[in-house]
């Protein structure tokens, strides 16, 4: 039997058995919802509704009802749909990147940052589809044969690489996650009493038996999928970064992008990863599995991550000073100086100054605490796709076109209705679903399990 | 005589195994273990041989990266040149940096939809499948090994079975 070291803290507090597990997961599933889950998704289901007729009225009218002008001619679109893309990282970084390197922490997170991942690339998938235009040609952007003489998508295009990342992004994760729900989806089929219940958990789990082979084929396919995921987390924020750094506009030509971009991903993806499950594991009562330990864990990659864009930042500013070129120079002088200069701050303090704080241990084990600055930071990743877009832009190579941009209210209306869907979305999950991934988190009960460990503990000495 | 199977039930992975040993030392076959996680270490014990699901999605990414390879030159570089941006189309040797992007996403969509599919049809969980394991707490905290007497013809069992802890010894016929 594997075992651990008995210094390293225990992930599963309390004498849990096999059947504390099912329980604890199972039970919200079975009884009634709480008042605050009606609360919440009422609440987010009318901003979804609001953001819904939004996206309708601009589906309706074209995307003129948008603030962008001659100069800025793309902003919170695209700023929407990067911050989204960056948050959905956290979830297959979790579940691939954590599985490769064998942390066993990620298996009270996995399930509902994936989750998370999911719907914040459903999201993120929104905003191209609606800035389009012509939302019913969108089927446009894939090679299909046509009556134009059969003219191809154009494959040196970092647009065209955007609608295979992410399409494969999202299928992928998608499959990862299901596959992970199928066992624990059986476990509720074969828990729960209501024969309705019993027969709509059923279709879901496949049949899923659980004998020895299929656990071989389940654990190989994760892994294999946890391989190939890897390298496509990675892909993705680098080709959503490709989108600006092939450009020519000064700001956005830069080297640095690819890695600048994955990090403040994961950065962003585990802030929210906090938001939701801060508030989760209280109102769900699972104080047991996600413990102050996990927590923890969480906010030394947000330290780390949060650092690496520090860095980035600042080594855009130095390039810009030390390339010559006045058009780099001038675009970041503009930046940090000019009339953004309050997004461009905002980023830099909510970014790189705050996330330090957590190199004390009071404060990043302080649930209340961590639950500001995952807001905070979720705040300053929005900025820095802001400032990266509209900054860059708005100071055009020829003076007499230099302008501002505007938000309508149709770009705030769009913009809170996805945080509204994605709320609503996630409330659904943690209502019906299994938010922990109950069959990991038995294997490794009797090795990271509090009473375990210490029984282990006192049998060795 | 009529065929008999016999389902042992136990409430630890590592029972379990000391278990499965002890039967199959005794010359016993099992038949099946059913868990509610992955048993480390059970599969050599009871023969269950490695999957080759790896293969199959090494396959499929490489179907997925030829694929990618053939239609963006089919596309970009046989079917309609373009010239975009000054960078003409001329041969799939020079446009192949802008053609990596998409041949790795390719390949990785192929790889992975290609094994999952493999996967759920070689476990059989479809859409409507019925659960076939044969007691639901296997799901839950049990571990239930599955022997049948047609594997074991001049075995006696259930004197093996006693003394491996099991919670349960549950024959049936069929």
């Amino acid at each position: 039997m594997h075992s651990e070291a008995a210094i390293r803290q225990p992930l599963i507090l309390g004498h849990k058995t096999y059947h504390d597990i099912t329980n604890d997961i199972v039970a919200p599933i079975e009884n009634k919802a709480p008042k605050a889950w009606y609360v919440l998704i009422t609440i987010s289901a009318l901003i979804a509704a609001y953001g819904v007729g939004c996206i309708l009225y601009l589906l309706a009218k074209g995307v003129g009802v948008w603030g962008l002008n001659k100069t800025v001619d793309w902003a919170w679109d695209i700023t929407n749909f990067v911050w989204w893309v960056g948050i959905g990282h956290a979830g297959t970084l979790i579940s691939a990147v954590l599985l490769l390197f064998r942390q066993r922490w990620r298996m009270a997170i996995n399930r509902s940052a994936e989750a998370m991942t999911i719907f914040a690339v459903i999201m993120a998938a929104t905003f191209p589809g609606i800035h389009m235009g012509r939302i019913w040609m969108a089927y446009w952007v894939f090679p299909l044969p046509n009556q134009f003489g059969s003219l191809w998508v154009n494959f040196n295009s970092p647009l065209l690489w955007d609608v295979f990342a992410i399409s494969t992004y999202f299928s992928v994760s998608l499959v990862f996650w299901y596959i992970g729900l199928i066992p624990d989806f059986a476990t509720i089929r074969d828990k729960v009493a209501k024969p309705g219940m019993k027969k709509v958990y059923g279709l879901l789990s496949f049949g899923w038996t659980g004998n020895a082979k299929a656990w071989t084929r389940f654990e190989e396919v994760s892994l294999v999928l946890a391989g190939i995921a890897t390298p496509l987390v990675f892909s993705v924020h680098s080709v959503v970064s490709f989108d600006f750094a092939t450009s020519v506009i000064p700001g956005w030509h830069t080297t640095i992008f690819p890695p600048y971009f994955v990090s403040g991903a994961v950065f962003s993806g585990f802030a929210m990863v906090q938001t939701l499950l801060l508030v989760m594991r209280k109102v769900m009562k699972l104080e047991s599995y996600i413990t102050i330990k996990h927590i923890e864990y969480m906010n030394i990659v947000i330290i780390v991550t949060g650092s690496i864009v520090g860095v980035a930042y600042i080594t855009e500013l130095f390039i810009s000073w030390y390339s010559g070129v006045e058009y780099e120079s001038y675009a970041f002088i503009n930046r940090a100086t000019g009339p953004y200069w309050w997004a461009y701050w905002s980023m830099m303090t909510c970014n790189v100054v705050s996330p330090q704080v957590f190199w004390f241990k009071k404060l990043r084990t302080n649930l209340v605490f961590t639950f500001f600055m995952s807001i905070v930071v979720n705040i300053g990743m929005w900025f820095e796709r802001f400032v990266i877009i509209v900054t860059s832009l708005h100071r055009d190579y020829l003076p007499s076109s230099w302008t501002m941009f505007h938000p309508t209210w149709v770009d705030v209306g769009v913009f809170l209705g996805t945080i509204g869907i994605f709320f609503t979305l996630y409330l659904l999950f943690a209502r019906f679903f299994p938010v922990l991934a109950l069959n990991e988190l038995k294997s490794i009960l009797k090795i990271s399990g509090e009473s375990y460990k210490h029984e282990q503990a006192s049998q060795h000495h | 005589m009529a065929n008999k199977v016999i389902y042992a039930v136990y409430d630890d992975p590592e029972v379990l195994k000391s278990a499965a040993r002890k039967l199959v030392s005794g010359g016993v076959r099992v038949r099946d273990v059913f868990s509610p996680f992955p048993v480390h270490g059970l599969d050599p014990i009871i023969g269950v041989k490695r999957t080759r699901l790896g293969i199959v999605s090494f396959m499929f990414g490489l179907g997925g990266l030829s694929l990618a390879i053939l239609g963006m030159s089919y596309f970009m570089i046989w079917d309609w040149p373009m010239n975009i941006g000054g960078k003409p189309s001329f041969s799939l040797y020079e446009n192949l940096p802008a053609f990596v992007p998409v041949a790795f996403e390719f390949t990785v969509l192929c790889a992975a939809h290609g094994m999952a599919i493999t996967y759920l049809i070689r476990n059989k969980t479809l859409p409507g499948m019925p659960a076939r394991n044969p007691d639901p707490r296997s799901t839950d905290d049990k571990f239930v090994m599955e022997l049948r007497t047609e594997d074991n013809h001049g075995v006696e069992i259930a004197d093996l079975l006693q003394g491996t802890h099991a919670l349960e010894i549950n024959e049936r016929q069929y």
